[in-house]
C-alpha cells in the first residue's frame, strides 16, 4: 500500500500546515484591526532583511537545534523528554562554572571545556528521571516536568547565593573572562571580507549545532547504539527478545538527550550573555519539542524547523516593536504554528493521502 | 437520550422475524467490492447463506474474509454492492445497525471488559435506561434460559478475568444472543481452544442451528470446515472462488481452491536419526512478574537431529519455556547446552549470550518480538545479531552496505517476496515476514533452534516451505524445539511430542503411536487417557 511519496510527507505536509497557521494568524491580526500583509512583511523584514535580523534568527535557531535534537534522540527511544528546559538551565550552570573557574587564554580552549561542562550538567539532570524510569517505572514525562521546576529553583539559588557578584543588585553571575568570549558572526566573517552586524548574537555555537546534527545522524542511523535505541523505541518486547537491555537504553538515551540540551548553554550563556542570568533558557527547551515534532526527529528537519522558529521569535519581536501588535499576539502566532505543524498533523495528512491516492489511481486508469 | 432508549426497548420487544419463507436466504450479498487504496480486498463478492445453516468461509490470510465480515458488521462500508437480510436490502452503517438487523459477531480477540462480571459484560451497550438493576435482572433470567437450552453454562457473577478462554467465548456468544442475534458470525473461533473445548463449541453451534439461527464461521482449519459446516465458501485474493456443499468436497480440494495450486498437506520427511543431547533441561521453573508460577519444574532433553514438539493449548507455559531458553525471562533449575550449564537469571542471562551459545529463536510473536515492523528488511535481518563482528564496519559504525548485500542473498535463498531489503517489515505478508525471521535464525547455523508457532498467520504455500526448512535443518543434525498450538503441525513435524498443561509436562508420545484425541485429552490436563469420554468440558 504505497501511500505518498516521501518528499510529500517530509516537505509538503509541514509546508501546508505552516500556510494554514499563517492564514489563521492573519485572521487574528485582521480581527484586532491590523493589516496582516503588513505584519508578515514586518516579520520577514525583521528576521531576514538585515544581517542583524539574520544574526538574531540564527541565534535563536541555534538554541532550538540543540533542544530539538535533545527531544529527538529521546523520542527515538520512545521517551518523551519534556525536561529540555531544566537540562539546558543546568547546562548553563555547568558552562558558567567552567568559564569562571579558569582564566581562559583563548576561546578555542574554553569552548571544548565549556561544552563538556554544559553537556555533563545537562546529562546529570536527565539522569535522575532516566534512572527513576528505568529502575522504578516512574513516568518520565512527569519527572522531567518536575525537574524543570527544581532546576530553575536550584540555579536561581546558586546564582543568588554563590555566583552573584557581592554588592551587585543584579541576579546574575560575574561576567566571563575575555578569553572565554566566543567569536560572533561579525568576527567570524570579517576575515572573509563579509560584513555582519556587530550586535547580532549569532556566534560560533551555530557551527557546533550543525556538527551536533551530523553526529546525531551518524549515531542514530549508523551505529550499533543508535540501532538499539531505535529498536527499543519501536518495540520494547522485541528489544528484550534481541537481548537489548531496556534499562540501559533508557538511561543512555536520556543521558545523550540531556547532554544535547545542556550543550545549548554554549550559545545563550557563553555566546550571548557571557554570564549566567536567571531564566536564561527562555522556553527554548519547550520549543525543542515542537521543533523535533515538526522536523520528524531527523536532523535536517530539525534544522529547518529551528530556522522557522528562529524566524518566528525574531520576526515576532520586530512585530511587537514596530507594529504595536501586542507581544501576546506574537505568542498566539507561535502557538498556532506549533498547533498546526505538530498537534494537527493528521488534519493535513489524511486529505493529502487521499488526494495522492486519487491521482495514482487516475494514472493507472 | 430517552428517545433512544425507547427505540431500543421497542426493538427488543418486537418479535424476531420468523414468518419469512424458508427459501429466502438469511443473508445474501450481491456484488460486494471494497478497496483499500490500490489493494482490492473484496472483488464482486456474491454469497447466499441459507437460514438455519452453518456456513464456513475459508481462505488464506489476506484473502479478504475479515474484510467481508467487517462490511457485514458495519466496520467498513463497501464501495459497491448490496446486503440483503431475509430478502430485504439493508444499509449497515455501523455495528448498531448490524445488531438491529439481527447480526451478532464473535471476534477472534474477545471484546470483553476483563474486570466486569459476565452479566455486566452481557448488558454492556445494551442497557435499558440509566439504572442497571432492571437490565441485570433481565439478563440473568435470559442467561439461565440460554444455558439450559444450549450447553452455554457460565456463572453470571464470575469476573471475566477468572474465566477460561472457552468460557469467555461463551460470554461473547451470549452477548450476541442477548441482543437477539439471528445470524451469528464467528471469526476463527477455535484458535485458542483445546480440542475438547472446540468440540463443546461445535455442540453449542449445532444447538443454535436447530433453533433456526444462522451461523457463519470463518476459519483456516480445513478439518473444522469438514466437521461442522453445511456449506463452504472459499476465498482467494479478494474473490469468492467457490461455494460447495461440504459433503461433496474434500480437504485436498479445498486447499487447492484456497491456494490456486496443488499443495502438500503433509510434511515429507525421513525418519530421524537422533544423536547426542544438545540441550538438557532439568526442573525448570519460571515465576512471572505477577508472582504466578508459569513453569512448574519441567525436565526433558532435545538431541541433535531431532524435532521435539511441545503440544498444548496457548498459555500453559510454552511461551515461558521459549522465553527462558531464549534468555529474556528469568528461571530457576538447570539447563545444560552442549554440556555447559547456562545462567538462567542475572546479568549474563540475555538474548545476546544465548545466541553466542548457539541457541537461535524464532519467537511465537513475530510482530512484537521477532521483527521490528518499522525497520527495513535489512535492519531486521541482523536483529539480535547486530553485535556480531562481521556486521561491523569499524569500532564505531555498523556495516550497513554489507548487511544489505547479505540480506539480499538470504532473501533470494528463502524465497522472500518481494526480495527488496529496503522494504519495511510491515509491508511484507505474514508468510514472508516469517521467512525473514527464519532466514535470520537458520543462516546463523545454530546448534539449537527454538521455534514458536512457525506458521501462525502464514499462508498455506509458505507453510509448506517453512516446514521443509525446519526439516532440512534437522537433517543437518541440529536440535529443534518446536512449540505450536496447531496439533496437525505438531503431529506432522515432530519426532517426539511432549504435551504441556498448566506449566507441567503431561507426558511424551511418539507421533506414529498417538492421535489427536489422546493428545487433546492430555492437553486438557487428563493423564489417564483410558477414559476418553470423561470430563471433556474441564
Amino acid at each position: 500500500m504505497s501511500k505518498m511519496p516521501k518528499w510529500a510527507d517530509a516537505i509538503l505536509i509541514p509546508l501546508i500546515s505552516i500556510l494554514i497557521a499563517f492564514f489563521f494568524s492573519g485572521v487574528v491580526i485582521w480581527a484586532i484591526g491590523k493589516d496582516p500583509i503588513m505584519a508578515i512583511k514586518t516579520m520577514v523584514q525583521g528576521a531576514f532583511g538585515s544581517t542583524q535580523g539574520v544574526g538574531y534568527t540564527l541565534y535563536y535557531a541555534t538554541n532550538f537545534i540543540f533542544t530539538g535534537l535533545s527531544v529527538a534522540v529521546a523520542y527515538h527511544a520512545r521517551l518523551f523528554n519534556i525536561g529540555g528546559e531544566g537540562q539546558a538551565t543546568l547546562g548553563g550552570l555547568g558552562v558558567t562554572l567552567v568559564c569562571l573557574s579558569v582564566p581562559w587564554p583563548h576561546w578555542a580552549l574554553a569552548l571544548p571545556a565549556a561544552m563538556i561542562g554544559g553537556a555533563l550538567f545537562g546529562a546529570a539532570w536527565a539522569f535522575i528521571p532516566a534512572w527513576l524510569q528505568a529502575k522504578r517505572g516512574s513516568h518520565i514525562v512527569i519527572t522531567t516536568i518536575m525537574f524543570n521546576y527544581i532546576g530553575a529553583a536550584l540555579v536561581g539559588y546558586v546564582i543568588l547565593n554563590i555566583l552573584k557578584v557581592p554588592g551587585s543588585m543584579l541576579t546574575e553571575s560575574a561576567r566571563f573572562p575575555a578569553g572565554a568570549h566566543l567569536p560572533t558572526f561579525h568576527e567570524m566573517l570579517a576575515p572573509f571580507g563579509i560584513s555582519f552586524n556587530k550586535n547580532a548574537p549569532a556566534n560560533m555555537s551555530f557551527l557546533v549545532a550543525i556538527l551536533a546534527s551530523v553526529a546525531f545522524y551518524v549515531l542514530i542511523w549508523r551505529t550499533r547504539l543508535g540501532y538499539e535505541i531505535r529498536a527499543y523505541g519501536q518495540s520494547e518486547s522485541a528489544a528484550k527478545y534481541a537481548g537489548i537491555n531496556p534499562a540501559r537504553i533508557v538511561i543512555i538515551a536520556m543521558l545523550i538527550s540531556g547532554a544535547l540540551a545542556g550543550l545549548m548553554a554554549i550559545n545563550n550563556v557563553m555566546g550571548e550573555a557571557e554570564r549566567l542570568i536567571d531564566n536564561a533558557v527562555e522556553g527554548a527547551g519547550f520549543i525543542g519539542i515542537a521543533v523535533a515534532l515538526m522536523g520528524r526527529n531527523h536532523p535536517i528537519g530539525i534544522f529547518l524547523a529551528s530556522i522557522l522558529f528562529g524566524f518566528l521569535y525574531q520576526g515576532g519581536a520586530e512585530l511587537a516593536f514596530w507594529e504595536s501588535i501586542p507581544r501576546e499576539l506574537v505568542v498566539v502566532i507561535q502557538a498556532l504554528v506549533i498547533m498546526f505543524t505538530g498537534a494537527l498533523d493528521n488534519m493535513v495528512r489524511v486529505p493529502l493521502e487521499k488526494l495522492f491516492l486519487a491521482f495514482s489511481k487516475k494514472k493507472e486508469a | 437520550m430517552s428517545a433512544q432508549n425507547e427505540a431500543g426497548r421497542q426493538e427488543t420487544v418486537a418479535p424476531t422475524a420468523s414468518a419469512t419463507a424458508p427459501s429466502v436466504p438469511a443473508i445474501e450479498l450481491r456484488g460486494i467490492s471494497k478497496a483499500f487504496g490500490p489493494v482490492q480486498a473484496n472483488k464482486d463478492i456474491a454469497i447466499s447463506v441459507a437460514k438455519g445453516s452453518i456456513h464456513g468461509i475459508i481462505g488464506e490470510n489476506g484473502a479478504g474474509k475479515s474484510t467481508l465480515m467487517s462490511i457485514l458488521y458495519g466496520f467498513y462500508k463497501a464501495d459497491s454492492g448490496q446486503i440483503l437480510i431475509n430478502g430485504k436490502e439493508v444499509q449497515i452503517a455501523d455495528s448498531q445497525a448490524a445488531i438491529a438487523a439481527g447480526i451478532g459477531m464473535v471476534f477472534q480477540h474477545f471484546k470483553l471488559v476483563e474486570n466486569f462480571t459476565v452479566l455486566e459484560n452481557v448488558i454492556l451497550g445494551a442497557e435499558d435506561g440509566g439504572l442497571l438493576k432492571p437490565s441485570l435482572a433481565k439478563a440473568r433470567k435470559l442467561l439461565k434460559q440460554l444455558s439450559d437450552e444450549y450447553e452455554l453454562s457460565v456463572d453470571p457473577d464470575a469476573l471475566i478475568e477468572e474465566l477460561s478462554v472457552g468460557h469467555q467465548q461463551r460470554v461473547e456468544i451470549l452477548k450476541a444472543l442477548y441482543r437477539q442475534a439471528d445470524i451469528l458470525i464467528l471469526d476463527e473461533p477455535t484458535g485458542v481452544l483445546t480440542p475438547a473445548e472446540a468440540d463443546h463449541l461445535f455442540r453449542i453451534l449445532e444447538g443454535l442451528k436447530e433453533q433456526g439461527k444462522t451461523i457463519i464461521m470463518i476459519t483456516h482449519k480445513l478439518r473444522e470446515i469438514m466437521e461442522i459446516t453445511d456449506t463452504v465458501s472459499v476465498m482467494r485474493r479478494g474473490e469468492m472462488t467457490a461455494t460447495v456443499k461440504t459433503s461433496e468436497t474434500s480437504p485436498e480440494e479445498l486447499a487447492e481452491l484456497m491456494v490456486g495450486r496443488k499443495v502438500l498437506l503433509h510434511v515429507d520427511k525421513k525418519p530421524a536419526t537422533p544423536g547426542a543431547p544438545v540441550v538438557q533441561i532439568e526442573n525448570l521453573r519460571v515465576i512471572d512478574e505477577q508472582k504466578v508460577e508459569r513453569l512448574k519444574g519441567v525436565s526433558f532433553e532435545v538431541r541433535a537431529g531431532e524435532i521435539v514438539g511441545i503440544a498444548g493449548v496457548a498459555g500453559n507455559g510454552q511461551t515461558e519455556l521459549l522465553e527462558v531458553l531464549g534468555g529474556y525471562q528469568n528461571g530457576t533449575g538447570k539447563v545444560v547446552m552442549n554440556s555447559q550449564e547456562i545462567d538462567l537469571s542475572g546479568k549474563h542471562s540475555n538474548g545476546q549470550t544465548r545466541r553466542a551459545r548457539g541457541i537461535a529463536h524464532v519467537p511465537e510473536d513475530r510482530h512484537d518480538e521477532g521483527l521490528i515492523l518499522e525497520f527495513q528488511a535489512w535492519e531486521n535481518m541482523v536483529f539480535g545479531y547486530h553485535h556480531a563482528p562481521e556486521y561491523q564496519k569499524n569500532a564505531l559504525l555498523m556495516d550497513n552496505a554489507g548487511i544489505k548485500a547479505m540480506t539480499q542473498s538470504s532473501m533470494d535463498k528463502f524465497d522472500v517476496r518481494p526480495p527488496n531489503p529496503k522494504l519495511e517489515a510491515k509491508s511484507f505478508s505474514g508468510g514472508n515476514q516469517q521467512k525473514i525471521v527464519l532466514a535470520r535464525e537458520i543462516e546463523r547455523n545454530p546448534d539449537l533452534l527454538l521455534v514458536g508457532q512457525p506458521t501462525r498467520g502464514v499462508d498455506i504455500g509458505a507453510i509448506e516451505f517453512i516446514h521443509q526448512q525446519i526439516v532440512a535443518l534437522r537433517d543437518q543434525g541440529k536440535a529443534i524445539l518446536l512449540v505450536s498450538v496447531e496439533l496437525d503441525e505438531i503431529l506432522s513435524l515432530s519426532d517426539r511430542i511432549i504435551v504441556m498443561f498448566d506449566g507441567q509436562i503431561m507426558g511424551e508420545r511418539i507421533p506414529a503411536e498417538t492421535n489427536e484425541g489422546e493428545l487433546g485429552l492430555m492437553m486438557a490436563g487428563i493423564t489417564d487417557t483410558k477414559h476418553e469420554t470423561a470430563g471433556a468440558d474441564q
